[in-house]
């Protein structure tokens, strides 16, 4: 057990790396130079050496290659001071307003965490408990209702959901407040967009989940149950619910680290100060520290999401083994 | 034992031979639901290939959207079906110049991403070893991003760029950075199916001919295993559609001409002012297309693929 810790550890180091990799690629190399961006295009040369200088931009990418030994400028190149900076979490001011990134994390990571939780609280036991129906009334009209609802829900775009959401419920009917004030409590400013999330997820994870039961009650087990004169109910709650949350649990854990993410759009939509309006107006400046920030973190934490999974499935299960 | 003869009579005529392809269609035929859809698919694509035929020809109607055919913000009338827009354009040309990029856009963007997943899925399953690890690599590592910040990340950093003298603006960058992104899903599942298949009995046959690991892949593998990336894609079309739409609201789609993402955008603003008839128009568009390609892509896996039926 130790050994398979010790090892899947190790593979998660190569995994880092290339996030380390892409990110930098991505925000050094193919983004181009930026000092103008910063500075302005009417900047003089002193202020964009300044800038350069304060922002590591004057340093080569990897190597430089005027200089003699062309590798003795790689210990402080760009690529070096990028796998630095990510390995001790340092990701440096934003470029707008000089703000340390950390404690734009910080702050958002509140309100979106009061935002998502609660949405893939209500997702999951509203579409499992719905799957369960579906099961039970597999290839009755409810069946075929239900799985419709959710083919409907899956094919409207997630915009249409959150602006007609906004406008009925909140702007005509006036049962939610349009839009985030400081006075407002968390759960005033945060029902509407919770509810909207989950009238938009229900769709697609039903649809999983409804699989999942379906694929259970196939099993021999099933039969045998039946054929010891169960009723339904007992087969579907006691024996397939309880043979089904492998798959369900997977499904869960997977999906924490993305809500350290926040929502862009229903946080976009519905002004929550979260980590995805955090995104929306560093796209919008072109910040490209705050998103890079933002790639890293969340990889690094559904690498370690995923190593919990996988330890968890080993120490369940003895016949996982890591090859 | 008469029975047996009878049996055996009949085993001696020739049986014609059906391909995979021809008996499912065959079992699509039958199912009336699904035809409809593909109906439904064919007509969209017919009006994305009937503007850019217009486009190309200089024809005027429906690529003349950027004319005004009424007065601002016309709810929907006989001359105007759909209504007009804040500048007194017709939505409903807007939304059939729509359909056009928002097409292409998913179009390209799964070409791009077969293009790239495939041949790395086979390399990596075929040849395994080292070729394998560094694939695996790639794809875990690009995997291991949550997907919508890895397509906002490719857009973000290509847009506006030139790279080789090519400006990339609008939806050249959208489905750039879906199919340089979304390509993970469909390497991973051909990689697993080639590792399923190359120790199968006509592998061996063909290598024991003396084919080379190309043209065993190529031309005996890939096109085993081909409908699983068309079955794939009738059902990642719709998320390349959804993808746009968000791309395009949060700026970084196309700006200048109408998509269904830029429409939306548009009349965001529009709606709590009660002219909800353009958004209205670009989500019917956007439903009716997903509707189709969800039950049709279905359909399709059933019938192509029996194994990986769902119910």
């Amino acid at each position: 057990m130790l050994s398979y810790i010790i090892r899947r550890l190790l593979y998660t180091i190569p995994i880092v790396f290339g996030v380390m990799l892409v990110t930098f690629l991505l925000f050094n190399v193919v983004r181009g130079d930026i000092t103008d961006q910063i500075a302005g295009k009417a900047a003089s040369a002193e202020t964009r050496a300044e800038i350069q200088e304060a922002y590591g931009l004057d340093k080569p990418l990897f190597f430089d290659f005027k200089q003699s030994p062309f590798t003795k400028a790689f210990w402080n190149s760009q690529f070096v001071n990028h796998l630095f900076s990510a390995a001790t979490f340092d990701f440096g001011s934003s470029y707008k307003d000089r703000e340390l990134i950390w404690d734009k994390i910080k702050r958002g990571a509140g309100p979106s965490l009061a935002l998502t939780v609660p949405m893939l609280i209500g997702t999951v036991v509203i579409s499992i408990s719905l799957s369960l129906v579906v099961a039970y009334f597999r290839g009755r009209w409810m069946d075929y209702i239900l799985v419709l609802i959710s083919i409907v829900g899956m094919s409207l775009p997630f915009l249409s959901f959150i602006l007609f959401g906004q406008y009925f419920l909140a702007f005509k009917w006036g049962l939610f407040p349009v839009y985030f004030w400081p006075d407002l409590s968390v759960w005033q400013y945060t029902a509407l967009p919770i509810l909207i999330g989950i009238a938009a997820g229900i769709g697609g994870n039903l649809r999983f989940y409804r699989t999942v039961m379906l694929d259970e009650l196939r099993n021999d087990y099933v039969r045998t149950a039946y054929a010891k004169g169960l009723s339904s109910r007992q087969v579907l709650f006691k024996h397939v619910l309880k043979n089904a949350m492998i798959p369900i649990i997977t499904q869960v854990v997977l999906a924490i680290p993305f809500l350290f993410l926040g929502s862009l759009l229903l946080e976009r939509f519905f002004g929550i100060p979260g980590l995805g309006y955090l995104m929306i107006d560093a796209i919008g400046s072109r910040d490209y520290k705050i998103i890079n920030a933002m790639v890293y973190i969340s990889a690094i934490l559904f690498v370690v999401f995923n190593l919990i999974t996988d330890i968890c499935y080993a120490w369940v299960d003895p016949r996982v083994k890591f090859d | 034992m008469t029975d047996s003869i009878q049996t055996t009579k009949n085993l001696q005529k020739p049986i014609k031979g059906r391909s995979l392809w021809i008996d499912a269609i065959g079992r699509l035929r039958k199912r009336k639901l699904a035809m409809i859809c593909f109906g439904i698919i064919l007509f969209y694509v017919f009006i994305a290939c009937y503007v850019q035929v217009a486009e190309w020809t200089g024809s005027s109607w429906p690529t003349n959207w950027d004319e005004s055919t009424g007065q601002k913000y016309e709810s929907p009338n006989a001359q105007n079906i759909f209504g007009t827009d804040i500048f007194g354009y017709s939505i409903l040309r807007k939304v059939l110049y729509g359909t056009k990029i928002s097409l292409q856009v998913a179009f390209f963007a799964s070409i791009l991403s077969i293009l790239i997943g495939v041949p790395m899925g086979a390399a990596a399953g075929y040849f395994g070893g080292f070729i394998d690890d560094v694939i695996v690599w790639i794809y875990s590592t690009l995997s291991s991003i949550p997907y919508i910040l890895l397509i906002l990340a490719f857009a973000l950093v290509l847009k506006d760029k030139t790279p080789f003298g090519f400006k990339l603006a609008g939806a050249t960058t959208v489905y750039l950075a879906i199919g340089l992104t979304s390509w993970v899903g469909i390497c991973r599942l051909i990689r697993g199916e080639i590792l399923k298949r190359k120790e199968s009995e006509y592998v061996l046959a063909a290598r024991a001919m003396g084919c080379s690991g190309g043209r065993i892949i190529f031309k005996h593998l890939l096109p085993n295993t081909f409908h699983i990336v068309i079955i794939t894609f009738s059902l990642r079309f719709m998320s390349f559609i959804h993808a746009e739409v968000i791309l395009s609201f949060l700026g970084l789609g196309e700006k200048d001409k109408p998509s269904w993402g830029a429409m939306i955008d548009s009349a965001r603003l529009d709606l709590p002012k009660g002219y909800w008839w353009e958004m209205t128009a670009a989500t019917l568009a956007i439903l009716i297309i997903s509707l189709a390609l969800n039950i049709f892509g279905d359909a399709l896996r059933d019938c192509l693929d029996p194994k990986l039926r769902t119910d």
